[in-house]
């Protein structure tokens, strides 16, 4: 697709776990607190403190890792990352370098053709996270808020299985699904709880070797990854048909301008000196830990999807959808149970989450969790559908009252007179009207003029105001016109 | 193995520590010693030894995710050189 380029990438994820205090310390971890309420001796690096590890943070780690089916170390390492720099107190970053709590494993994503590629997982760490630095608040100064150091963080890194940068958005929103089902990251990138960066190169197709390698790093969101890796990979290729080399170095990544720019290369020149923290001991991990933890796991998001197309016949990207946010798969699931829908009502149901709830949550930026409608009355509204109650015209107004807070919807549909006309007998008598105020439409179509049938349809619809079945019409037409042929 | 006072050089900026230009040769060769009895180890055959990294021989306790701090920001900031809106500052950083 790049004339006859290949794109190399690999991603380094973080997820922030979901604990309520820090990976080494009891200070809290919720977001938004004022600057530096969050933060005890420990995340400020104060002498002759010590950091003990939160059971927690590595209980989602080896959940993480089970669920990738990687091996999870028996015995593992954290080790001090020495770097400079304002917003790290204590000068070093506790994060683990030989022996990770997890290694190996593998990711599947779907590419757009349907298929499904697997992406091989090098390592996933704990560490600890740094601080925030503001640059531009105090004139010659940075002030610096230490809420966020020592929240717990899994750095994912993968193998630079990536081809493409759909692929790299794609192995992106798995891991997104993934660590959102386990429970272990709450997924919420506008608060950085989920970033990534990725590390880029190209060469030409059919070339094992790979090519020299750049870093893209501040990138939070889905789109940014693949914007910036086009970016990216564009301007290695034009680059090396110049005759020029691309070089090894990091780039940071722009939203406002959609582009990269390099690091000085003085502040890369990074030699962080890991060794083992005499702090922290070795972090022993016992078979029996393992198989409890195992024991416990939720379902995967796959697992779950499979689930769906096979009890409900979803269709793949349907369920794909429903199962990206666990929160909404365990709304769309709590409709069925309420409903007790088969196969018919829960496609009916996917349809109306993944259209007009999903619609409706994206206007007001709400999140499923304090969707206005409880599941028990959205089950209703699709057995109204369903039972031919309700047309979809209708529904769509019920929904909206719904939402708007009106309660229940068969109290909605009687309030506003909404229900369809499904008596026989009244719809039979607006047909016949229909067909004694237009004789020449009637003959017209009696002599095989199929269009004129939409016309008819639609003048009993109107006599009806509306709220007549149109499938029953049609029936009812169909039937008393070929009577009327005989 | 020796020790250049390039290499002096780069480890006194990494750990931001000044050196003295009189001073380089002989902290390369204090260093070049030390490494030097390091590298006597590499004679020893550690095969079958784990690599140890902590003397202790015990595993990491584990604390539950329990908040146990208590919001003292004001008591900290007070040791540092200076403050404002809750936040410490620093000379500016450029990014």
């Amino acid at each position: 697709m790049n004339n006859g380029w290949e794109a190399v990438i690999g991603l380094e994820i973080h997820a922030q776990l979901a604990t309520r205090s820090k990976i080494f310390s009891g200070a809290p971890t919720a977001f938004g607190a004022e600057p530096n309420r969050q933060a005890c001796l420990i995340d400020l690096g104060f002498p002759g403190v010590l950091p003990i590890l939160n059971a927690k943070a590595l209980r989602m780690a080896v959940m993480f890792g089970l669920a990738i089916g990687a091996r999870i170390a028996p015995r593992s390492i954290f080790a001090r990352k020495n770097y400079f720099y304002p917003d790290l107190p204590k000068g070093y970053q506790i994060s683990q370098y030989e022996l990770p709590v997890v290694e190996g494993g593998a990711i599947d994503i779907e590419i757009e053709d349907g298929s499904t590629r697997s992406i091989g997982i090098t390592r996933a760490h704990l560490e600890e996270d740094a601080g925030k630095s503001l640059h531009d608040a105090f004139p010659g100064r940075t002030g610096i808020d230490l809420n966020r150091a020592g929240v717990p963080l899994l750095e994912i890194v993968s193998e630079p299985d990536m081809r493409s940068p759909a692929e790299a958005v794609a192995f992106m929103r798995s891991v997104h699904a993934l660590v959102r089902h386990l429970g272990i990251c709450d997924g919420n990138m506008q608060e950085g709880s989920f970033r990534c960066d990725a590390n880029i190169s190209v060469r030409r197709v059919g070339d094992e070797r790979l090519g020299t390698r750049t870093e893209l790093k501040n990138i939070n969101s889905f789109r940014f990854v693949e914007r910036a890796a086009t970016g990216e990979i564009e301007r290695q290729i034009d680059l090396l048909e110049g005759g020029g080399v691309v070089i090894q170095q990091t780039r940071l990544y722009d939203a406002r301008s959609d582009t990269t720019r390099a690091m000085r290369s003085k502040e890369e020149a990074n030699d962080y000196r890991y060794f083992p923290d005499p702090d922290l001991l070795p972090v022993r991990i016992t078979p029996s830990d393992i198989d409890r933890i195992r024991a416990a796991l939720p379902e995967l998001p796959a697992a779950r999807k499979k689930r769906l197309v096979d009890t409900y016949d979803l269709d793949e990207k349907d369920a794909g959808r429903l199962t990206t946010d666990p929160s909404v798969a365990d709304y769309y699931e709590a409709i069925l149970k309420a409903g007790r829908f088969q196969t018919g009502p829960a496609k009916l149901t996917a349809n109306w989450i993944l259209g007009e709830l999903t619609a409706a949550l994206h206007r007001e930026d709400r999140d499923i969790l304090d969707c206005p409608i409880p599941a028990s009355s959205f089950a209703t509204l699709i057995a109204r559908i369903d039972d031919g109650t309700l047309s979809g015209k209708m529904a769509k107004t019920v929904f909206d009252a719904m939402w708007a807070g009106e309660g229940e919807p068969d109290d909605i549909i009687e309030a506003r007179g909404l229900a369809q006309i499904s008596d026989s007998n009244a719809l039979e008598a607006l047909a016949d009207k229909v067909i004694e105020d237009y004789p020449e439409q009637v003959s017209q179509y009696l002599s095989g003029k199929e269009k004129v049938f939409g016309f008819l349809v639609g003048q009993v619809m109107k006599a009806s105001r509306g709220q007549a079945d149109p499938k029953r019409i049609n029936e009812i037409l169909r039937r008393k016109l070929s009577d009327a042929s005989e | 193995m020796p020790i250049s006072e390039s290499d002096v050089l780069d480890v006194a900026r990494l750990a931001r520590v000044h050196v003295d230009a009189q001073e380089l040769s002989k902290i390369a060769d204090d260093l070049s010693n030390i490494l030097d009895l390091v590298e006597s180890m590499n004679a020893v055959d550690t095969e079958s030894v784990v690599p140890m990294a902590h003397p202790l021989d015990m595993s990491q306790p584990l604390r539950e995710d329990e908040i146990t701090e208590d919001e003292r920001r004001d008591e900290w900031q007070t040791l540092a050189p200076s403050t404002q809106d809750g936040l410490y500052l620093v000379p500016k950083v450029i990014e």
